[in-house]
């Protein structure tokens, strides 16, 4: 087979269109091959994840390419990054952290990127359409981008997505392609009650499910008999994303590649089917706790980052209360999102409540909690799967009323009336 | 000699350790701290192993896209595995290993191997990998 190369593709790597699309190219080039592929094809747009800072090696990284550069040639958006520009000094972001993350936003900025800063890229502004070649970093942005949208990108890693944005090219594998969109592990609800498909804290636990069931199979979820919203959907994408590698899922009915079950097979017949019950359910709802104690330092909120609609839902739950003041409260997303929710009159609510707001990055990205937060409670999946090994703390899985509850009660409540056996 | 299994490169190398198995996949972002070189994710079967020079032997990645970053600075720090084996072809961390040796002049082989035989390595063994990616397993 081998990789088959356009002559434009051959011009980059040789270097006729400047050094860095030459070190991008052979960086595509060289992953097309680890992936089988033998030609690349052109994408429209691209996410970047790189811009997350984890230590000087991707700083480095970015700054060879700005150093050489870089532009990009596709509209690409930026991924969060590893500090709040503006409002980093409000937390305990060491200064050392906080300057070099800022170096390498400002490298990825000057390759002519949308610094959107956030992982939730298709609530601010990008959102590719059907069938639309992108290559997306992020991976639950990756998941909402195929599944929810129907575009079509791989699951692209970081130092990858900006080589395919620089170049406009991508290797022809994959999720790019019909064939492996086919959902060929069939997930299907068994006697879930409706009431527990309405609850929020529903979504972020199937997708740890379907991510844990799916190994590296694209599945289809058959039995939902309520359509969720898209927030709902963006935290089975975030989910699924983290406890696998989902990165497709079609949900029969509802999603835009399975009107039918069928549809989502593309002619196929699912090669697994397993059942979803709430046996299931319950048990990963409980693995997403650490912890039984009822002590609780902060409530955090928006991973992916918060949209919109979640602030026209929260805003009415923390209306006329006040947080316990032991209890920190703090929601995270993006700046575009920030001052659309500002200009809604719904952050007012927020601030008497006593919440903070971080944006361009989250929890997990830039070393922000001081010390004495050692117990945190969340709705999303994400957030509380990655607290314990990626900040060593303690967390506390619940739904977004819990969470406001606990927070005002100064201690972890949690309603699980529906899930109960 | 031990048993040979066949292999291909997706990152050249070669290499001697200890192999670290795991039958679940990995996220290097939230599953593996690039300052000690241990897998930190509390839910793998793996949490509190240091993986740092050692053969680690997974079926693929999964999680985050930052974890070919984490990768990248392991391999910067000298905390990263002496070889990573994996059942099918994987482009995170291929990418971090080819970026590193471009950036660090440090190695990091990649190895596929048919996924079937992934079973037949248990943790403790002796691996090695040659620069053809055979891998001799005693």
């Amino acid at each position: 087979m081998g990789l088959d190369l356009s002559s434009r593709d051959r011009e980059m790597l040789d270097g006729r269109h400047g050094p860095a699309a030459a070190m991008a190219m052979s960086i595509v080039a060289r992953m097309a091959e680890v992936c089988g592929a033998d030609r690349l094809l052109d994408i429209t747009a691209a996410h970047i994840d790189s811009t997350i800072y984890v230590g000087d090696a991707t700083l480095e990284f970015a700054e060879r390419l700005a150093g050489l550069g870089a532009k990009v040639a596709v509209p690409s958006t930026l991924n969060v990054s590893g500090v709040d520009e503006h409002g980093w000094q409000e937390w305990a972001v060491p200064a050392d952290w906080a300057r070099k993350a800022h170096r390498q936003m400002v490298a990825y900025q000057s390759m002519g990127t949308t610094p959107i800063w956030t992982c939730a890229p298709y609530q601010a502004g990008a959102r590719p359409a059907l069938g639309q070649q992108v290559a997306w970093g992020e991976s639950n942005a990756i998941a909402f981008a195929n599944s929810v949208l129907g575009a079509r990108t791989e699951r692209y890693p970081d130092l990858l997505d900006i080589c395919c944005a620089i170049t406009g090219r991508a290797p022809a594998v994959g999720l790019h392609l019909d064939a492996p969109r086919a959902a060929t592990l069939l997930l299907r609800l068994v006697d879930v009650p409706r009431r527990v498909q309405e609850d929020d804290a529903f979504y972020p636990v199937l997708g740890c499910l379907m991510g844990h069931l799916a190994e590296d199979e694209v599945p289809v979820i058959d039995g939902l008999s309520v359509v969720p919203s898209e927030d709902q959907l963006k935290a089975v994408c975030a989910a699924g994303a983290t406890t696998g590698r989902v990165a497709l899922f079609h949900i029969a009915g509802v999603t835009p590649e399975a009107p039918t079950l069928q549809a989502a097979c593309r002619g196929g017949r699912p090669r697994r089917e397993v059942a979803v019950t709430m046996a299931d359910l319950r048990e990963w709802r409980a693995r997403l706790s650490t912890t039984s104690s009822a002590s609780l330092d902060l409530v955090v909120l928006g991973s992916p980052h918060f949209s919109l609609d979640e602030f026209r839902r929260l805003a009415p739950l923390v209306a006329g209360r006040r947080r316990h003041p032991d209890v920190r409260f703090l929601v995270t997303t993006s700046r575009l999102v920030r001052d659309l929710a500002e200009g809604a009159g719904l952050l007012r609510p927020l601030a008497e409540f006593g919440a903070t707001l971080t944006v361009d990055t989250c929890i997990l990205a830039t070393p922000m909690l001081p010390p004495d937060i050692r117990t945190l409670m969340t709705n999303s999946a994400k957030f509380a799967y990655y607290t314990p090994g990626l900040l060593g703390r303690e967390v506390v899985f619940g739904s977004l009323d819990d969470c406001v509850d606990s927070a005002v009660a100064g201690r972890v409540v949690t309603d699980l009336s529906g899930w109960d056996d | 000699m031990g048993r040979l299994i066949p292999g291909r490169l997706l990152a050249p190398g070669e290499a001697r350790g200890t192999a670290l198995v795991s039958r679940e996949p990995l996220s290097f972002w939230g599953g593996y701290d690039a300052a000690t070189g241990e897998i930190i994710d509390r839910a793998h079967p793996l949490a509190g192993e240091r993986a740092a020079g050692r053969v680690l032997v997974l079926p693929f990645s999964r999680g985050s896209s930052t974890g070919t970053a984490i990768l990248l600075e392991a391999i910067r720090r000298g905390t990263a595995p002496a070889a990573i084996i994996v059942g099918q072809p994987d482009a995170f961390f291929a990418l971090a290993a080819v970026v590193g040796e471009e950036m660090y002049g440090t190695r990091l082989p990649v190895v596929v191997i048919d996924e079937a035989r992934l079973a037949e390595i248990g943790t403790g063994d002796t691996i090695t990998i040659d620069a053809t990616g055979a891998l001799s397993v005693a």
